[in-house]
């Protein structure tokens, strides 16, 4: 059970916490309210809650995930894109049976 | 595919509920638009990497252009290509004919003439005002932004210079509305500059803004009260920025050249100031430039500047915008030591020299860390994340509260608050009133400002009727009155009655005309009387329930008093009125009031409650018990 992220993504990870100025980490998840199912979330960590969270290393940056996500994103990869003007996170999740078209959520 | 931000803990959206937000500095000679993503504000580039855009217009028969293209243009097509157009938001036909001549050396445009009150200059897309002109530069920002970020925008917060009055404020919201633009809030720019420091949640003190720009220099003083931003000053040289600095090398070039300006054509002394520029950027970072300029093939000129020369060279105009500071601190009525912080805005403040001069003058170090040239749109940017709610603590900025309570009259002449003071805005607050006569079918709302309770000691700020609206006994009707203020704390009124829903509104500004020692006044005045307000407002209640007393029995009496009273009866009543009558005007204290009509409610209830059988007798007439029991 694992999830990463790209060296891009990591640098940009770790770009906006020294911005921010605090913050262990990115904890990524998922939520049961998307328009397709599931939705991501991806906060800033600032506490890691010992037996509800896994943490991981990937590329120097710590990535939490709460036990109850992780089924639904085990062997996710986390990248920072740009698209046009726009640019963020987007994530290669294996387990992603379909997606709605925003991307923001899915089904497994 | 959407690509996500990080959101700080606990605070992640559902998907497509995330709010977007942009700030955007909407400058003279240049424009940014800058948001917050995964907590950091940043300004957004084009797709060339420029963040910058140049307010520059040009309208052709068919298309508009804006940004570096039509700036490029500008010399070829100088009638169709509109800059500076900040200069002329807000102001009428008639303000323009008046500086039309210092205007016209600035601003190569043609103006149309028009019957409208708003000036409009010809081009050939047809006649444009001002507020077109700036909608053009905010829709390109607007796109912008969208692409960005990828979704639609919930508002912009747009910056205004502190000293932009109501009509140019006015204004730049309609330029945004145009643009298809939703308006968060209207922002000082030297305000926006000590937010993207971070200021506002600092410490409480004085703050100076110095804006050196390309063309124009602008000094705010400033102080932060409770988190709000208040402009103690301004003051500046709408003719004093880093060109003049490029001026004054290029003159030293010419000087060291031994040239004459006078024999240069248009291009080379063109090149000569765009050298200057070029050596003064360099000299930030370098302690001395060479300066190489081709004047003919067989006349170059190679020279030194080092940074003392420099400094030599532009003090004069350095000291020049220190003399508006100094004229700003004493117009606020500010010593130089309580200054907290100088924030610097403006390219021209990346000179080394005037950081140092800035510095000496005030005693600090000025607050340079951001990019001067975008550090008003970032502020904007932070204003507009936590307007939307996506800021980190889920807090919204209280960058504006009211400074007094706004209420409406109601009979007696009593001051009913619906909004009070210190209440953040944006803010919408709405209560209901009924009719105080039976058939009564208008009402007059008047809009005052105060803490008093009642009106003749508050300040009245507006008076409308709502008429119209269908005849119900006393007490029946419901109107509904909304008060709003908006984020620029323009405030309006609107009076509905619920059932037949006819409306009638006002708008007022205020603050308009108001001092802060008038409003301290006002306050001071409401805890002083606050006991004898409380008092006459009791009494005033008194008063005007004897005054719906004797409407009742008056019109009661005069229905069937005839038929039901005997003359005993109506003596001892009519007695009774007599003394609240004479109470009600005479009395000046509440007991005797309640008194008079508790004597008037006890002679009179016998015939009150003749009466309910009576009207219950009539209703029933011809129907079975039955019927009532269904």
């Amino acid at each position: 059970m694992a999830v990463s992220i790209t060296e891009q993504g990591a640098k940009r990870v770790n770009e906006f916490l020294a911005n921010r100025g605090s913050g262990m980490g990115v904890r990524l998840g998922v939520k049961t309210t998307g328009c397709s199912g599931m939705a991501y979330v991806i906060e800033f960590v600032d506490e890691v809650n010992d037996g509800e969270d896994e943490t991981f290393e990937s590329n120097g940056v710590v990535i939490v995930v709460d036990k109850k996500s992780l089924v639904y994103i085990d062997g996710t990869e986390m990248d920072f894109v740009k698209e046009g003007l726009n640019e963020g996170f987007a994530f290669n999740n294996p387990n992603e049976k379909d997606a709605c078209g925003c991307g923001e959520s899915f089904t497994v | 595919m959407a690509l996500l931000q990080i959101s700080e803990p606990g605070q992640s959206t559902k998907p497509h509920e995330h709010k977007f937000a942009i700030g955007i500095d909407l400058g003279t000679t240049n424009s940014l638009v800058a948001s917050v993503r995964s907590g950091q504000p940043d300004t957004l580039p084009n797709s060339s990497g420029e963040h910058l855009l140049p307010s520059v217009v040009q309208y052709t028969p068919d298309a508009i252009v804006v940004g570096a293209v039509a700036k490029k243009n500008q010399i070829e097509d100088p009638h169709n290509t509109i800059s500076s157009i900040k200069r002329l938001m807000g102001r009428g036909a008639d303000d323009l004919i008046s500086q039309f001549e210092s205007l016209s050396e600035v601003l190569p445009f043609e103006f149309a003439v028009t019957d409208s009150a708003v000036a409009k200059i010809k081009t050939v897309a047809g006649d444009k005002a001002a507020v077109e002109v700036s909608a053009d530069i905010l829709k390109v920002l607007k796109l912008r932004g969208e692409q960005s970020l990828g979704d639609k925008l919930e508002g912009a917060v747009i910056t205004v210079p502190a000293y932009f009055d109501d009509a140019q404020r006015q204004a730049t919201k309609d330029a945004a509305t145009l643009a298809g633009l939703n308006v968060l809030r209207l922002l000082n720019e030297p305000t926006a500059a000590a937010v993207a420091y971070g200021l506002d949640t600092g410490a409480e003190g004085i703050v100076a803004v110095y804006d050196l720009g390309g063309g124009t220099f602008d000094i705010s003083i400033m102080q932060l009260k409770k988190g709000v931003f208040e402009v103690l000053s301004t003051g500046g040289d709408s003719a004093l920025g880093g060109d003049d600095f490029d001026h004054a090398i290029a003159e030293w070039i010419l000087k060291q050249a031994n040239i004459n300006s006078r024999n240069l054509t248009a291009s080379l002394l063109r090149l000569v100031l765009s050298e200057a520029c070029k050596a003064k950027e360099a000299l930030s970072k370098l302690e001395q430039v060479e300066i190489n300029i081709q004047f003919a093939n067989d006349n170059s000129w190679t020279g030194l500047l080092s940074r003392d020369e420099l400094s030599s060279l532009i003090d004069p105009l350095i000291k020049k915008s220190l003399m508006s500071c100094r004229r700003a601190l004493r117009d606020a009525g500010v010593e130089k030591n309580q200054i907290l912080d100088v924030v610097m805005v403006g390219g021209s403040t990346r000179a080394l020299r005037v950081r140092e001069q800035v510095g000496q003058f005030f005693e600090t170090d000025p607050r340079v860390d951001i990019d001067p040239d975008r550090v008003v749109a970032i502020g904007a940017a932070i204003q507009a994340n936590a307007l939307v709610g996506n800021d980190s603590d889920g807090n919204l900025l209280l960058m504006d509260v009211l400074p007094l309570s706004l209420g409406i009259e109601t009979m007696g002449g009593l001051a009913e608050k619906i909004i009070s003071r210190n209440t953040p805005i944006p803010v919408s607050r709405a209560q209901e009133f009924t009719t105080y006569k039976d058939g009564q079918t208008a009402m007059a709302v008047h809009v005052v400002q105060g803490e008093r309770e009642l009106v003749d000691d508050c300040r009245s700020l507006a008076k409308f009727e709502l008429r119209g609206f269908p005849s119900h006994v006393a007490g029946a009707a419901r109107i509904r009155v909304t008060f709003q203020v908006d984020a620029d704390g323009l405030l309006s009124v609107t009076a509905k009655e619920e059932v037949s829903g006819v409306v009638a509104s006002v708008e007022v500004k205020p603050s308009y005309g108001l001092q802060d020692s008038e409003i301290e006044e006002m306050l001071k005045a409401s805890m002083a009387f606050a006991g004898e307000d409380k008092d006459a407002r009791s009494l005033r209640e008194q008063q005007v329930e004897a005054d719906r007393v004797l409407e009742a029995i008056d019109s009661a009496v005069a229905d069937d008093g005839d038929e039901m009273l005997s003359q005993d009866e109506r003596e001892t009543i009519q007695a009774a009125r007599s003394e609240l009558m004479i109470a009600r005007h005479n009395a000046v204290e509440t007991q005797q009031l309640k008194e008079a009509m508790a004597k008037l409610e006890k002679a009179s209830a016998e015939y009150v409650a003749r009466r309910m059988n009576a009207s219950v007798q009539k209703s029933m007439a011809g129907h079975q018990v039955e019927e009532f029991n269904k």
